[in-house]
């Protein structure tokens, strides 16, 4: 059975330079999707956007009719306390059970603040957070 | 099956340049004597006939280009009297003026038998149905591969190109065991076929193509031969040197370029400095016997390498790689000759980028730069920018290994690239500006 914590992230391919976000977001906003949370990770001419969106299997599908290259990813989302202390908390959880971050980002949402994790045994990390009293997102926000 | 002309075929290295030697030394004093265009180009360059004492003094001897042969336009350097002459063929005039190209009956039968050489080592004879597929007419193909086909004992379909269903009819009906046309061509012709529900691999006699007039790549002759059950040989020639002439024998391993007809040499393209067997250069061909239109150390354009060993097969001339490219299309990359055919023919063996690619070239103080832009294959897309840092990194190493010279790779979203085939849109130097 899935892990109902376990959320689909779209990642996309992006060429750095002006103008492809705004044809990401455009695509989105084209297929009325509306974006939680997303970061950029740039490279040496290159860049992958990351993106939590509402409905992701469509997002796959708009941005690939448009010709990129999309992929899925799992990660989870950890809410924080939203003051200080609150990523303190949650990394030391994944640090003492070995659990390496690949990486993360956060944003702010209406009730906490949410810290996005691709990690490298996700279904540990689920456990070890949940078994510490953290709390998750539910991935059926997210499909 | 016994080579068609064992003597020749077969004949010891040394004997075999003994006798190029000779046909050398004949071509020669006969042009000085009695062709205005060669004797006032031997002067130029300041040599004589007495001066050829060795094969290798063939170097001595001045380069002729198209131009000479466009500027020759239409008979002026033939060799031959115009009641000499059995033919005529023209070449397209897509690059500037036709070339025109004269026949006595002994260019023709040199060219037939050198055909005839080729055919009989693709393990034609006798008893096969050779369907001619390559446009009859002004072109060299079709007449060419017809008359040596005939010569061996082949019997001929000359179907020339176009019509495509019926050509597959009569594939099956009249029992066809090989086919002369392009590789491109014969793709079309087995999609054709399938379209109609013939497969060509179960459902016809053929087993063997012989395959050229174009490019074409050792991945296409995998998926020609895989698909369509056969074997595909590469065949080469160009109209100045009479029409196709020489192909693979059944060893596929290069083109054996018939010694007693023709002496090849490979040089550096910018320098016309002789290069050794494996390095890559420009095929520079003299056609030993030729009458009506003399051909003397005639720079084709055409980029491959030479093979000076004994072939497996017992034929003792020297052979010839695949055509990696031309001369037009090189770049000089701190002072390396790249050609975007080994650029797209290192991509397409690694499955992580797409084939298709656009080189930049830059100048970064005095230094040349070469930036290479390839797509991220799907399957290759990781959201982890450093499997994709790892994809960029062994993209470089493989062309900086097969090109000689370092390179910059940037990965690119799919469709970015133009798709269509052209120097202009593949290769974008700015050094000139």
């Amino acid at each position: 059975m899935e892990n109902p914590y376990i959320i689909k992230q779209i990642s996309i391919f992006s060429e750095n330079r002006p103008g492809r976000l705004a044809a990401i977001a455009e695509a989105l906003k084209g297929a009325e999707i509306n974006i939680f949370a997303f970061s950029i990770a740039e490279a040496d001419g290159f860049g992958v956007v990351r993106a939590l969106v509402d409905r992701p299997e469509e997002a796959y599908r708009a941005l690939t009719d448009l010709g990129f290259r999309v992929s899925f990813t799992e990660v989870v989302g950890v809410k924080m306390r939203d003051e200080p202390g609150g990523l303190s908390e949650i990394a030391s959880i994944l640090g003492d059970a070995d659990i390496n971050i690949e990486y993360a980002y956060a944003y702010s949402g209406r009730d906490a603040a949410v810290l996005i994790l691709r990690v490298d045994q996700v279904e540990d990390a689920i456990r070890q957070i949940l078994e510490r009293g953290g709390e998750l997102l539910e991935a059926s926000r997210f499909r | 099956m016994a080579a068609w002309n064992p003597r020749i075929e077969e004949m010891p290295r040394d004997e075999l340049q003994r006798l190029q030697f000779k046909l050398l030394k004949m071509l020669v004093y006969r042009l000085y004597s009695f062709n205005d265009f060669y004797r006032r180009r031997m002067k130029d360059a300041g040599v004589h006939p007495d001066d050829i004492r060795t094969l290798d003094d063939v170097r001595k001897l001045p380069f002729m280009y198209k131009r000479d042969l466009r500027d020759g336009y239409p008979d002026r350097i033939f060799s031959a009297a115009r009641d000499e002459l059995v033919r005529y063929h023209v070449s397209s005039g897509t690059t500037g003026k036709p070339t025109v190209v004269g026949y006595t009956r002994h260019d023709v039968e040199i060219w037939t038998e050198s055909l005839a050489r080729a055919f009989t080592s693709c393990g034609l004879g006798r008893g096969d149905v050779v369907q001619v597929s390559y446009g009859y007419g002004l072109f060299t193909g079709g007449l060419g591969a017809h008359y040596g086909a005939e010569r061996i004992g082949a019997t001929v379909l000359p179907t020339s190109v176009g019509n495509t269903e019926r050509q597959i009819e009569l594939m099956q009906d009249l029992h066809v065991t090989a086919i002369a046309c392009t590789p491109s061509y014969l793709l079309h012709m087995g999609e054709v076929a399938e379209k109609m529900g013939v497969s060509i691999q179960d459902d016809t006699d053929l087993r063997a193509g012989i395959l050229g007039a174009e490019p074409w790549s050792e991945q296409m002759r995998e998926r020609i031969q895989d698909w369509l059950g056969i074997r595909a040989y590469d065949i080469y020639g160009t109209s100045e040197l009479s029409g196709p002439m020489f192909t693979e024998c059944t060893e596929q391993k290069g083109i054996h370029i018939w010694g007693d007809l023709a002496l090849a040499e490979i040089v550096d393209p910018e320098t016309g400095e002789p290069l050794g067997p494996g390095e890559r250069g420009e095929l520079t061909v003299t056609i030993l016997q030729k009458e009506a239109l003399p051909i003397i150390r005639y720079r084709i354009g055409d980029i491959t390498v030479m093979d000076d060993g004994t072939c497996a097969c017992g034929r003792t001339h020297p052979r010839i790689g695949r055509i990696q490219g031309r001369v037009d299309d090189m770049l000089i990359i701190r002072g390396i000759n790249v050609f975007p055919s080994q650029v797209e023919h290192t991509l397409m063996q690694i499955p992580d980028v797409g084939r298709h690619f656009q080189i930049v070239v830059d100048r970064r103080g005095a230094l040349d730069t070469m930036l290479v832009r390839v797509e991220v294959a799907e399957e290759a897309f990781s959201d982890k920018i450093t499997d994709l840092m790892v994809v960029k990194k062994k993209v470089e190493h493989r062309l900086r290994s097969s090109l000689n010279v370092g390179v910059d790779v940037e990965l690119v979203e799919p469709g970015s690239l133009p798709r269509f085939e052209g120097k202009s849109k593949k290769v974008i130097d700015r050094r000139s500006m």
